[in-house]
């Protein structure tokens, strides 16, 4: 059914005979972010149903990788519906624009953009399911109340099942605003909720992307050119083709694909393709030339993203001034799953089974090679094994559907580990060159910040930033936390062909390691307490306020540390939530050893603190790897490093404690998946700092100089 | 092609394959058992973790013509008679995994170390799980999973 309306909220009901409720609801496009436009039409989307034996099927439209979309969804439904917990039954959705609004899992987006719909999908329900109660005991229905999937008439205690009551309530009107409930009264949001798919990924049944398996299918490995940008100048694959269990070599614009009955053989064909690349133009690409492009464009005038004040004035009339440089590296992705991706083009039709971030683009991507209509290309989202930002782009759809056309047959293409680190988007290297003023006491009066680095936006479409301001590029730089009353906050745009895209936190991750690492310098150059400088300038910002206040309490800020130990702050505001973080590290022979992580984050509701926690461990975790090892360096136009010995990721052993504090202000929810990164490799920078007296500018830092 | 006759979690098998296709591969697609994982292939990140022999071992670097005659145990094994193995049952218990890639890799080193340590300590687990890599940052809750499972005897 599709019916063009502009009303934002649309709820409808549906049953059939002996079906239950089904409850379909519209959940309006939630994200620009990604460029979309807004679907004007769609067909509603069955949200919510509850068969006669109780069940309440919820449908999560958004992606897991772990970060618990198919755990929060349903909470948030069965809250306001008061399902028994056990009841529920998750179902993953397809791609599908017309009904879901947009499905793009990132941008730390999952639970705020849902949490008002799916709180009234589950109230909708739940009155239906008295009214029907009511009805049936043909009773007052402000006398009956919903608990644990019953409905009770209080005077007589009499009551009846969800399941009972199903196929009735789908005959009930719709309430246009049924009333939401107190959080005060809520049982299921804010409590110890387990992860719905832990069995299943506990005995390995859980099924991610590389999982899945069709009749007929072929596995696929394509060799690419190893520098960026390259492509085939000529093939010889008759090598690969005597490789046994090879069945086909197919040549797309960016490769060769190896297809075989074994992943195994086609990686086997692969090896023994004779192909003579042509490099293209980047040949000669280092990380040092890029490092001194950036050098150089530090001398431009950034293009200017936010301007208060007259820092001219500040900085001429500052008793002190400080400057310092920092530089980040491109850092990978690199979840634990490469990049895979099964597709099946027919003649009318596309199937596509892939663990995407971003199902609608990989549909619209799938209906562009095959020419297919969107309706014809049918996406199913698989688990995920770890996304990061790595999967909102569908460079690796693109391919499958591409060799799938070619071979005619279903393909399962599969990225080795040395393809997906040599080939990741990677999160841009960048330089940020920032001065401060401060006048005889000790108070920040000027700030000059710069950031010169590549843009994702504008690598992939230039002609959009022709004034040369990639705002995306200055988040958490621009409208920073600190009352500062004259700055400056530009960027210079250093586009190169390294690939680069979202990483876990974007920009953030780089602008708040040289913005938190700075204050820090700041606050000794005044010779004030880390702590103490950066409260005094978080009176417009109450929340990042409360909860640098609360991370120093539980960390024990103006506790004596024992020798050899030592203690760094850090926090940011972003993603919609407020982050501050306190490392303790100690450093021997020149490593550093970080023992705890003690976070404070507001995101205004804790809506599942069991996900909120693993998702603050998982950004201490990722932060951390790439602030003390992670480096990809480029060379003669490639990737140097190609798997996890040149690439190392912390270990268990490296792993720090990690105590987390979650402070419910009910202020309007922020995301969690991402806001916990930027600060944790400052904290811990500050922190070395603190303890060696060496301050960390340049990361990762692998040896302290 | 070489036949090779192996026991898979319990059950004598003879596959035909390339001598040389890692035991990973044989698993997850000549036999299906797709629980064990692709991670690296060079037997750097322990997402393939098998028992050979009652040995962990990673079967991305394994020939399966090394296997003839072994005795293979995969995540699908662990189970006994409709019963969870008490590491996976501490698993559960912790609410260990997140994206869950790495997981059935780190349960099979799980279930080595605690045959060889029914009471591993810190430093045990530190370096039996040192090559058993997990991006989402689930350390901290495997550690504790793993006292969990060896106080209630998970080395049975």
């Amino acid at each position: 059914m599709m019916t063009s309306v502009n009303r934002r909220d649309f709820m409808k009901a549906a049953g059939t005979a002996g079906a239950g409720l089904v409850l379909s609801f519209y959940l309006p496009s939630d994200s620009k972010l990604f460029g979309e436009p807004e679907a004007e039409s769609f067909a509603p989307n069955v949200w919510l149903s509850i068969d006669p034996k109780g069940t309440v099927t919820i449908t999560s439209a958004k992606t897991e990788m772990g970060q618990g979309a198919r755990t929060y969804f349903p909470i948030m439904v069965a809250e306001e519906l008061e399902a028994d917990w056990k009841s529920i039954k998750v179902i993953q959705a397809d791609a599908d624009p017309t009904k879901y609004g947009s499905q793009a899992t990132g941008g730390s987006t999952g639970v705020r953009t849902s949490w008002d719909k799916l709180r009234k999908a589950g109230a909708t329900g739940r009155e239906m399911l008295i009214s029907a109660a009511a009805s049936k005991w043909n009773v007052d229905r402000s006398t009956c109340y919903a608990e644990k999937s019953t409905v009770i008439h209080r005077p007589t205690k009499r009551s009846l099942t969800y399941g009972e009551l199903a196929d009735n309530a789908a005959k009930q009107p719709v309430p246009e605003n049924p009333p939401l409930k107190d959080p005060k009264d809520f049982k299921i949001v804010g409590t110890w909720v387990p992860q719905v798919l832990t069995a299943d990924r506990s005995t390995g049944k859980a099924m991610f992307g590389i999982d899945i398996k069709i009749p007929g299918m072929l596995y696929a490995s394509l060799a690419r050119c190893p520098v960026f940008g390259g492509n085939v100048a000529s093939l010889d694959a008759t090598k690969a083709k005597a490789v046994p269990g090879v069945r086909q070599v197919v040549q797309i614009d960016n490769g060769v694909a190896v297809l075989a009955t074994s992943t195994w053989a086609a990686m086997q064909g692969r090896e023994v393709l004779d192909i003579r690349w042509n490099n293209g133009s980047d040949a000669a690409l280092s990380s040092e030339k890029i490092r001194l492009m950036f050098e150089e464009y530090s001398k431009k005038e950034g293009a200017e993203g936010e301007k208060m004040g007259d820092i001219a004035t500040a900085f001429s009339g500052a008793a002190k001034t400080v400057e310092a440089v920092y530089e980040l590296p491109y850092v990978s992705h690199s979840p634990m799953e490469p990049m895979n991706c099964l597709a099946d083009v027919k003649s009318g039709s596309c199937e596509i089974w892939v663990p995407s971030q971003n199902p609608q683009s990989a549909q619209s991507l799938a209906s562009k090679i095959t020419g297919l209509p969107i309706e014809k290309v049918t996406v199913h989202v698989t688990l995920l094994g770890g996304g990061f930002g790595r999967r909102l782009d569908n460079d690796y759809v693109e391919e499958a559907v591409k060799i799938s056309k070619a071979a005619a047959v279903p393909v399962q293409l599969l990225w080795t580990r040395e393809d997906d680190m040599t080939h990741d988007l990677y999160r841009p290297a960048s330089r940020h060159v920032i001065s401060g003023a401060l006048d005889g006491n000790g108070n920040l009066t000027g700030w000059n910040y710069k950031m010169i680095g590549p843009s994702i936006g504008g690598q992939r479409s230039p002609e959009r930033y022709k004034d040369g301001l990639d705002r995306s590029a200055l988040s958490a730089a621009i409208g920073m936390p600190y009352a500062i009353p004259n700055l400056l906050v530009s960027y210079v745009m250093a586009n190169t062909a390294v690939p680069i895209g979202a990483w876990r936190s974007v920009y953030a991750s780089q602008n708040v390691f040289a913005i938190e690492s700075f204050i820090d310098e700041l606050a000794y150059a005044a010779k004030r307490d880390p702590l103490e400088f950066r409260l005094q300038m978080l009176n417009k910002s109450p929340r990042l306020k409360n909860v640098v206040e609360t991370v120093a309490e539980k960390a024990g800020w103006n506790n004596p540390l024992p020798r050899g130990i030592g203690r760094g702050i850090a926090c940011a505001s972003c993603f919609g939530s407020h982050v501050a973080e306190v490392a303790e590290v100690s450093v021997e022979k020149d490593k550093i050893n970080v023992r705890r992580m003690v976070v404070a984050v507001d995101c205004g509701i804790a809506v599942a603190p069991n996900t909120l926690e693993a998702q603050i461990e998982g950004a201490v975790v990722l932060a951390l790897t790439a602030a003390l090892k992670g480096e990809i360096t480029i060379k003669d136009g490639r990737t140097q490093q190609s798997n996890f010995d040149a690439y190392p990721i912390m270990t268990i052993g490296e792993m720090p404690k990690v105590e987390v504090h979650i402070v419910n202000s009910y202020e309007p929810l922020g995301g969690i998946g991402e806001p916990a990164v930027p600060s944790a490799a400052p904290a811990v920078c500050n922190a070395v700092f603190a303890l060696t007296g060496k301050r960390v500018r340049s990361l990762p830092v692998t040896k302290l100089g | 092609m070489a036949s090779i006759s192996l026991t898979i979690n319990g059950t004598k098998q003879t596959v035909n394959v390339q001598p040389d296709m890692p035991l990973l591969w044989v698993l997850r697609d000549t036999l299906g058992l797709t629980g064990t994982k692709y991670g690296c292939g060079i037997g750097a990140c322990g997402s393939c973790t098998v028992h050979i022999d009652g040995e962990p071992t990673r079967s991305c670097a394994t020939p399966i013509l090394s296997c003839e005659g072994k005795s293979i145990l995969t995540i699908e094994g662990l189970e006994q008679n409709g019963h969870l193995h008490p590491v996976q049952e501490a698993w559960i218990e912790e609410d260990v995994p997140q994206c869950g890639y790495c997981q059935s890799g780190m349960i099979m080193s799980v279930v080595g170390l605690l045959k060889q340590k029914r009471n591993p300590t810190d430093a045990d687990i530190d370096d039996a799980l040192s090559a058993n890599l997990c991006r989402c940052g689930t350390y901290n809750r495997v550690r504790k999973a793993i006292h969990t499972a060896a106080r209630k005897g998970g080395a049975s």
